[in-house]
């Protein structure tokens, strides 16, 4: 047996904005994940190891990080991970597709509307269905609030780990107001199960727009506080820049993506460069800072937070024209039939109990399916034999990948900084461990 | 006239008492005020607007399991949080609270004891509470301390530097180290704090670090070291640390209120309620950095405290001394 040795070579050029903060590669040598000790450190009486979690005040859930210290400064560094394994891929394998949509939401726990997408996607390229407009549309919305809402965690969770404790309940908040939104629509707070195979669960309630248009009214007024509070601060300014910093080079070669990736001054995002959904009919932009350090990282996420804000509004001008629109494709091997049909129509009622009991079947094939997360390229794998259940999921999970850069973003860091780092790059045990 | 030894008991008693209500209440006023600024109510269930908040925790607080960890060595670790609560209550002991009065025909005094170098002596204990803080994460065997107490080693020492440089001034202008003996002269001249603004500013902000409250709240910083020197303690050992510092916060407010603020002074004679009210305004402020401003990292909070506090302290303190004896 012959094994190809020859790469093809690489002709993408990823489009890089601004000058890098350093040149090279900082990244490990023995392993990308693991910093290791200086030599002449190695046998010193002065560096202590330091496990940081499973359980502790800032390892966003149940992260381990084994830490070498020398004084305050961080000179060794392993994360530990797989503490919040639930093997939500491998259930799926045993569910039918219509149950199934439930996990994916679990796995990333933060940014749940995204990865109940990634997987409703999947599977509807599977079976070549067309999705209603409003479907399509009301999708959008949702995933951008559910982006907002994400990065309101990120921010309130980070700033509070830096001191800032205040921004903690100020950005719960707004977060709070989304939480609604979502219960309105779906009665879920979170995880809402509210993307079927084929559009929609249920048409969007009427009382729907005017409060999401208050709450996109309020948003910007929101944005501009947390500017005030923090981007004034200097002591928030010395505690950010110039920390944890990853160069565009590392960051591609780590496979960073999403919000870390356009910090390092990588100019890349989904959305925008293979649309899905109906991205391709917004105006929106791509906020990218080229510095790589955690401000950058948290200026892109307020940034996104804007143009999220400005996306969902651009949703509801074109939903509210959509009413009385079918919010579910009318495809009775796949979709449930309306409920008032099952009493009298015969074909409905065996419909009906052929996909609540067996689940609907999927042709035989595999995709392979990427959307822009909160957190970057959430991608979603699917296998399917023919069957009512899939064959294989995997998910591509960014909060994993992003996890992989610590190590580099750590070296010369302190103890602070490290909390810093860790918070900035944002990633959701759930989503790494899955 | 000199006031009777069973008076000055009396006193005592009475204000070791009203400072550790006061300490009780803070806890409680401090969570009040947080939550408002945080969009909460905080504590409201215990007894008619959570008054009773203070006391309910008391009581979780000492019925509360005290284990040590098994590497923990003992004697130090058991005495440390009682050099730090000791300390902190005696230092309050030379912050003149009133004028004095007089009671039929017996002297009272404002302050428990009147020791004609109050002002050292607040500074000695407060050096001495800090063996408690070090001795305490040292005698813990634990990671999280060890590296708490050598931030707050580090960090108090080179601030009760700043501190008490910053108080120089106060010292040339009321030409005394006896706390009653400065209020006098600011009774009678004019509120320290017009004069000596700049000292006014290092000494709080040198305070708001020998406290270690935030933004200087490293050696605790919950999201770096879990609880700093304390975090290996629980039930009423932790109880005394954490009253340690509530009663610094009180004595460093009491002080800046003394040195800068004219003390007791005010319009209509009211004493002791200026005292306190002044007092109140201070420690609100307290509560409101701590709100408001993200931490600082450990190798900035040590610049700050040498590069630009102990120079501005030092000019000031000169400047000062320079004026003293050129306009006398």
């Amino acid at each position: 047996m012959t094994i190809a040795t020859e790469t093809p070579p690489r002709t993408r050029r990823w489009p890089i904005v601004g000058e890098p903060p350093y040149e090279g590669s900082r990244i490990p040598t023995r392993v990308p994940t693991i910093l290791d000790v200086p030599e002449e450190l190695r046998d010193s009486e002065d560096v202590f190891r330091v496990n940081f979690g499973p359980n502790h005040p800032s390892m966003h859930g149940v992260l381990r990080l084994i830490v070498d210290l020398d004084g305050e400064e961080v000179v060794g560094l392993q994360a530990v991970i797989g503490y919040l394994h639930t093997g939500f891929e491998k259930t799926m394998e045993s569910k039918t597709y219509w149950k199934c949509v439930t996990y994916p939401e679990r796995i990333d726990y933060v940014g749940y509307q995204n990865n109940e997408l990634v997987f409703v996607l999947a599977v509807e390229k599977l079976l070549g269905i067309e999705v209603p407009e409003k479907a399509t549309w009301m999708r959008m919305l949702l995933c951008e609030l559910n982006r907002i809402h994400s990065h309101l965690v990120y921010l309130g969770t980070s700033a509070l780990e830096l001191g800032a404790i205040s921004m903690f309940w100020y950005c719960f908040r707004e977060r709070e107001q989304i939480l609604d939104l979502f219960e309105l629509v779906t009665g879920q707070r979170m995880h809402t199960r509210y993307f079927q195979v084929g559009g929609l669960a249920e048409d969007i309630p009427p009382g729907f727009f005017p409060e999401c248009r208050r709450f996109v009214e309020w948003m910007p007024k929101a944005l501009d506080d947390y500017l005030a509070l923090l981007d004034r601060n200097q002591i928030w300014l010395e505690r950010t820049k110039g920390i944890g910093v990853l160069a565009a080079q590392d960051a591609i070669a780590l496979g960073q993506t999403g919000p870390n990736l356009r910090a390092s001054g990588v100019d890349w995002d989904l959305r925008r460069d293979q649309p899905y959904l109906a991205y391709d009919q917004v105006d929106f932009k791509v906020p990218v800072y080229p510095d790589g350090d955690v401000y950058a990282r948290y200026r892109v996420r307020m940034d996104e937070m804007a143009e999220s804000t400005r996306i969902v509004r651009q949703c509801l001008d074109r939903l509210e024209r959509m009413e009385g629109r079918p919010w579910i494709a009318d495809d009775r091997k796949v979709v449930l039939p309306p409920r008032e049909e099952l009493h009298t129509s015969m074909e409905s009622l065996i419909h009906h109990f052929k996909i609540v009991t067996e689940g609907f079947r999927v042709p035989e094939g595999e995709v392979y399916v990427a959307i822009e997360s909160p957190r970057g390229e959430s991608g979603c794998y699917l296998v399917s034999d023919g069957g009512p259940r899939p064959w294989r999921v995997h998910f591509r999970s960014p909060s994993f990948v992003a996890l992989e850069a610590t190590a580099t973003c750590a070296r010369g860091a302190l103890v602070a900084d490290l909390i810093a780092i860790v918070g900035s790059l944002d990633s959701v045990m759930g989503d790494t461990d899955r | 006239m000199t006031e009777p030894w069973w008076i000055s008991l009396l006193k005592a008693f009475l204000i070791v008492n009203l400072l550790l209500g006061l300490f009780a209440y803070l806890t409680l006023v401090e969570r009040k005020v947080m939550g408002r600024m945080q969009l909460r109510y905080g504590p409201n269930r215990a007894g008619k607007f959570g008054l009773l908040q203070p006391i309910a925790d008391l009581v979780k607080l000492v019925r509360k399991e005290a284990f040590a960890p098994s590497g923990a060595i003992d004697i130090p670790y058991i005495v440390a949080p009682i050099i730090s609560a000791f300390t902190a209550i005696a230092a309050f002991s030379v912050i003149p609270w009133g004028p004095g009065w007089t009671v039929n025909g017996w002297r009272i005094d404002g302050e428990v004891a009147n020791v004609s170098i109050g002002l050292l002596l607040v500074f000695a204990l407060g050096s001495l509470g800090i063996y408690g803080f070090i001795v305490g994460g040292w005698a813990s065997e634990s990671k999280f301390s060890i590296l708490g107490t050598m931030r707050t080693c580090a960090q108090l020492v080179s601030y009760e530097v700043s501190l008490a440089l910053s108080v120089l001034g106060v010292v040339l202008l009321g030409r005394s180290l006896n706390l009653p003996e400065i209020v006098h002269r600011q009774g009678e001249l004019l509120p320290f704090v017009a004069p000596q603004f700049v000292g006014m500013l290092v000494f709080f902000i040198a305070g708001i670090a020998e406290t270690s409250r935030a933004p200087f709240d490293l050696p605790e910083a919950e999201q770096e070291l879990v609880a700093g020197y304390h975090t290996e303690y629980s039930g009423m050992r932790w109880g005394l640390f954490q009253m340690a510092e509530y009663i610094n916060m009180i004595t460093l407010s009491g002080l800046m209120v003394t040195l800068f603020f004219a003390g007791w002074h005010g319009p209509w004679n009211l004493g002791p309620i200026w005292f306190l009210l002044k007092m109140a305004a201070v420690l609100f402020a307290f509560i409101w950095l701590r709100t408001t401003l993200p931490r600082l990292r450990y190798d900035q909070l040590m610049r700050f405290g040498w590069k630009v506090l102990l120079p501005v302290a030092t000019i000031n303190a000169v400047v000062t001394a320079a004026l003293v004896v050129a306009f006398g």
